[in-house]
């Protein structure tokens, strides 16, 4: 630590120079922390914790096929499982096809099963008495101003009603908080009571979409899994039930193999980073060969030019990597704040601790990978040949 | 003399924007124009020929700092690369979409249902629709209509062994008119009434089990696969059968999920649309099959577009932080050198000119090398991602020219801002200070 004034004295020899080296790490790590976010939101969409213990329950040849509601009973007999509920797709389109929000039907106790959305007793009981009424999660209901009594239309994209009519009208009676900044992308989505739904939809009445169950006890999650699809096995309707984890994982990797795409641009970034702060680091050592030799004249050991000098390129790479990362948790929350999450998954987290870790240990080693050359050569130097320039 | 320093720093940064989006936007003959000027000065004045010299002795010096030269030259492969790959997936998607759609075949949906999957056509519907006076009939005086179902199957994928949604198209016979551009790659047609499958080229590179000869369990039945075909766009991520055996296995009864129509001529699209929207039985939207593709291809081609321009751009930043040390080392490196020459006679403007045109031709040479290295391994990738009717669509990546020409376009910008500022500090150095310097 005594060496810290001695290591910045020579990182800043070359004003210039280190700047815009500093301002090079600086973007990749801008980088690294957006492309981070983006990653990071999608793979937290399937591990989310609040959902260990439920599972879903779907059809097995196809997501969109309905399943009957007859259903519920039997599953809600099976051990095991402590209660279910069952939702449906909606899809309704509120002004304009670009405002896309999830919208679904959901039984009286769908939200009994998900605890971390958060409603008062009083806005729940409105939910429950009122039979139009729908609840909607805080960030959508501020993206578009409604409060609780506003009439909300939805243009119905698959479930015309009985009259022929593509307009929904619910009445909001309540607004739900989600706490957990990870799930806030379940904020935006839009639920009313399916017993309406039924009652005033053309077609597809006694069906339900899927159900949701929660399992008493999580470590049995397989038996019960097993004993829900044998309920319907050899039927017309057969089931295919996993957790919900598993279930947003495969949802989301059918898009696209997000990992893959952040991983293949992050290489190219890292790789010439790794090349430019080398050079860099190069330059310096190559210029300041003279007054290595001197420090060791005056009785620095080998191993302790080695250390000033990835000292260094460990200090310019933290120094970058840190604003890097500063610049990019600032531009994040930006996005979030402007562009709230348009679908189930938010396309950014906020740069959290995970990040930071990450980054910080690629910033040490890209230091070190950096740094090893120059000062691998500093070490080896030998005073006399130095000294006299050779 | 201060306000003319003021202007100056004022001046220069907008001078460098300007320049640059000029760049950014110039289509090829523009940098012919520009090229050629370049050459005409070179050999027909003498500064121009002043700067061609000191620009030899720049470039014949390059191979004593190939390190820092290389610096230059893979940044700007990176970022070039990560720029055209990114948007040579979106021009995929877009362009196998829109190419499945075209102007003179018509695709009827209900009202507001947006797709095909989710809209409901019943059977009295449908046959209205064949009937409007501006469907084309074929030979036989048949309408060329077919009344289409979409089912959503899952089947594991060729990639990871997971199930993923493969879209099941119930057709009729005469989508074989409707589809002029399918030819078969292996096999045969389907036998209408017997529950026998095509599979599209995509689908079966995508997907296990969609081989000629092998049968897959759909909703309990035992399907046979018979051909596989080469539609040349969206299609071929689908599954095709017939429309009225894919119905009765998922018991649609005779309602369909759209009607697709060719039309006499383009030019009878609105006349179709018109009479469809004054009949009172029905309650439809009508729309081209290519308005329908490209609608569908939008939203998400635009947000690879974004995703890709803002890496590369934030990438350029740090690219051109590069350039602008290897070029401030280079020129610190010739101190001596230029200082000799402005000693000796010559401008200020051929040192500049010869700085940039040494950034220039590195950054040239970077993006050179990131588009060809995309191109070799991007071109024709194949690729594919969740469409709007909920089933996997197949696309593959397309590093098309005008791509390759906007990555090159993108590396002259990088070059150019990296190389202006260490050009003016080598024309302003004081002579008699870079003579004395080592």
């Amino acid at each position: 630590m005594k060496y810290l004034h001695l290591i910045w004295g020579a990182l800043f020899r070359r004003k210039t120079r280190t700047v815009f080296t500093l301002l090079s790490v600086l973007a990749a790590f801008l980088l690294f922390g957006l492309l981070d976010s983006v990653r990071s939101a999608f793979s937290a969409a399937s591990d989310n914790v609040a959902g260990a213990d439920r599972l879903i329950t779907i059809s097995k040849i196809s997501l969109t096929l309905p399943l009957p509601k007859s259903l519920l009973e039997r599953i809600q007999a099976v051990p095991g499982v402590a209660d279910a509920s069952y939702a449906n797709w909606f899809g309704g389109i509120y002004q304009d096809a670009k405002n896309f929000f999830p919208s679904e039907a959901v039984a009286d106790n769908f939200l009994d099963l998900h605890p971390e959305w958060q409603l008062s007793a009083d806005q729940r009981k409105a939910f429950h008495d009122t039979r139009s009424g729908a609840i909607v999660g805080a960030s959508l209901a501020e993206k578009f101003h409604w409060k609780v009594g506003d009439k909300i239309p939805l243009q119905a994209m698959i479930f015309p009603q009985k009259n022929g009519s593509n307009t929904w009208t619910f009445d909001l009676v309540g607004i739900y908080h989600i706490d957990d900044p990870n799930l806030r992308a379940q904020e935006n989505s839009f639920f009313f009571n399916w017993s309406y739904f039924d009652e005033a939809r053309q077609f597809g009445n006694g069906n339900v979409g899927w159900y949701v169950v929660k399992v008493a006890d999580p470590d049995r999650t397989d038996r019960v899994v097993a004993a829900i699809d044998a309920l319907s096995a050899d039927s017309d309707h057969e089931t295919k039930t996993e957790t919900e984890q598993a279930f947003t994982a495969a949802l989301v990797g059918q898009f696209a193999d997000i990992g893959l795409i952040v991983g293949a641009i992050m290489g190219a970034v890292f790789f010439t980073l790794v090349l430019l702060t080398g050079n860099t680091m190069a330059q310096a050592v190559r210029e300041r060969i003279p007054e290595l030799a001197v420090l060791k004249t005056l009785g620095f050991t080998h191993r302790s030019v080695l250390a000033l000098v990835l000292g260094e390129s460990v200090l310019l790479l933290l120094l970058g990597g840190a604003a890097g990362l500063m610049v990019a948790s600032v531009v994040v929350g930006a996005v979030r704040t402007a562009l709230p999450p348009l679908g189930p998954t938010a396309p950014m987290l906020p740069v959290g601790a995970s990040i930071w870790i990450q980054g910080i240990v690629l910033m040490l080693i890209v230091g070190l990978v950096v740094g090893a050359l120059p000062a691998i050569r500093g070490m080896r130097l030998r005073i006399v040949d130095a000294l006299s320039g050779r | 003399m201060n306000a003319l320093r003021l202007l100056e720093t004022a001046l220069t940064p907008l001078a460098i924007i300007v320049s640059l989006l000029a760049l950014l936007i110039a289509p090829w003959w523009a940098a012919a124009v520009a090229m050629a000027a370049l050459v005409g000065w070179m050999g027909l004045t003498r500064s121009g020929r002043q700067a061609a010299s000191v620009t030899r002795v720049g470039v014949a010096t390059i191979a004593q700092r190939l390190g820092s030269s290389s610096v230059v030259v893979v940044g700007i492969a990176g970022v070039v690369s990560v720029l055209v790959a990114l948007l040579a997936m979106a021009t995929g998607f877009e362009a196998s979409l829109r190419q499945t759609g075209t102007d003179d075949t018509a695709i009827v949906l209900r009202a507001g249902s947006q797709t095909e999957n989710n809209s409901v056509v019943d059977h009295g519907a449908a046959q209205i629709v064949s009937q409007a006076p501006q469907v084309l009939k074929n030979p036989q005086g048949q309408p060329v209509a077919s009344a289409e179902l979409v089912v959503v199957a899952s089947l594991p994928k060729r990639s990871n062994g997971l199930d993923s949604n493969v879209e099941l198209r119930g057709i009729e016979p005469a989508a074989w008119d409707l589809h002029r551009n399918v030819r078969f790659v292996d096999g045969r047609k389907f036998q209408p009434g017997l529950r026998e499958l095509i599979a599209g080229k995509g689908a079966r590179e995508q997907f296990k089990g969609l081989d000629v000869g092998s049968t897959l369990k759909l909703n309990g039945q035992l399907w046979t696969v018979v051909g596989i075909f080469d539609a040349g766009d969206s299609h071929d991520s689908e599954i095709w059968g017939d429309t009225a055996v894919v119905g009765s296995t998922y018991r649609r009864g005779s309602s369909t999920n759209s009607v697709t129509v060719r039309l006499t001529d383009a030019g009878s699209f609105d006349a179709f649309k018109a009479s469809l929207a004054t009949d009172p039985r029905l309650q439809v939207d009508v729309m081209t099959t290519r308005d329908y593709y490209t609608r569908q291809s939008e939203a998400l081609s635009r947000e690879i577009r974004v995703l890709g321009t803002t890496v590369a751009a934030i990438m350029a930043i740090g690219a051109v932080f590069g350039a602008l040390n290897t070029m401030y080392a280079a020129i610190s490196a010739r101190a001596r050198e230029i200082a000799t020459l402005r000693a000796i006679g010559f401008r200020g403007a051929p040192v500049i000119c010869s700085v940039l045109l040494e950034t220039m031709l590195l950054a040239l040479l970077g993006g050179a090398l990131g588009a060809t290295l995309t191109w070799a391994i991007f071109d024709n990738y194949t690729a594919s991602t969740l469409g709007q009717n909920f089933s996997q669509v197949v696309f593959s990546f397309q590093v098309t020219p005008s791509l390759l020409w906007s990555g090159l376009k993108w590396a002259l910008a990088i070059g150019l801002t990296g190389g202006l500022f260490p050009a003016l500090r080598a024309a302003r150095m004081p002579v008699t200070a870079g003579l004395r310097d080592a």
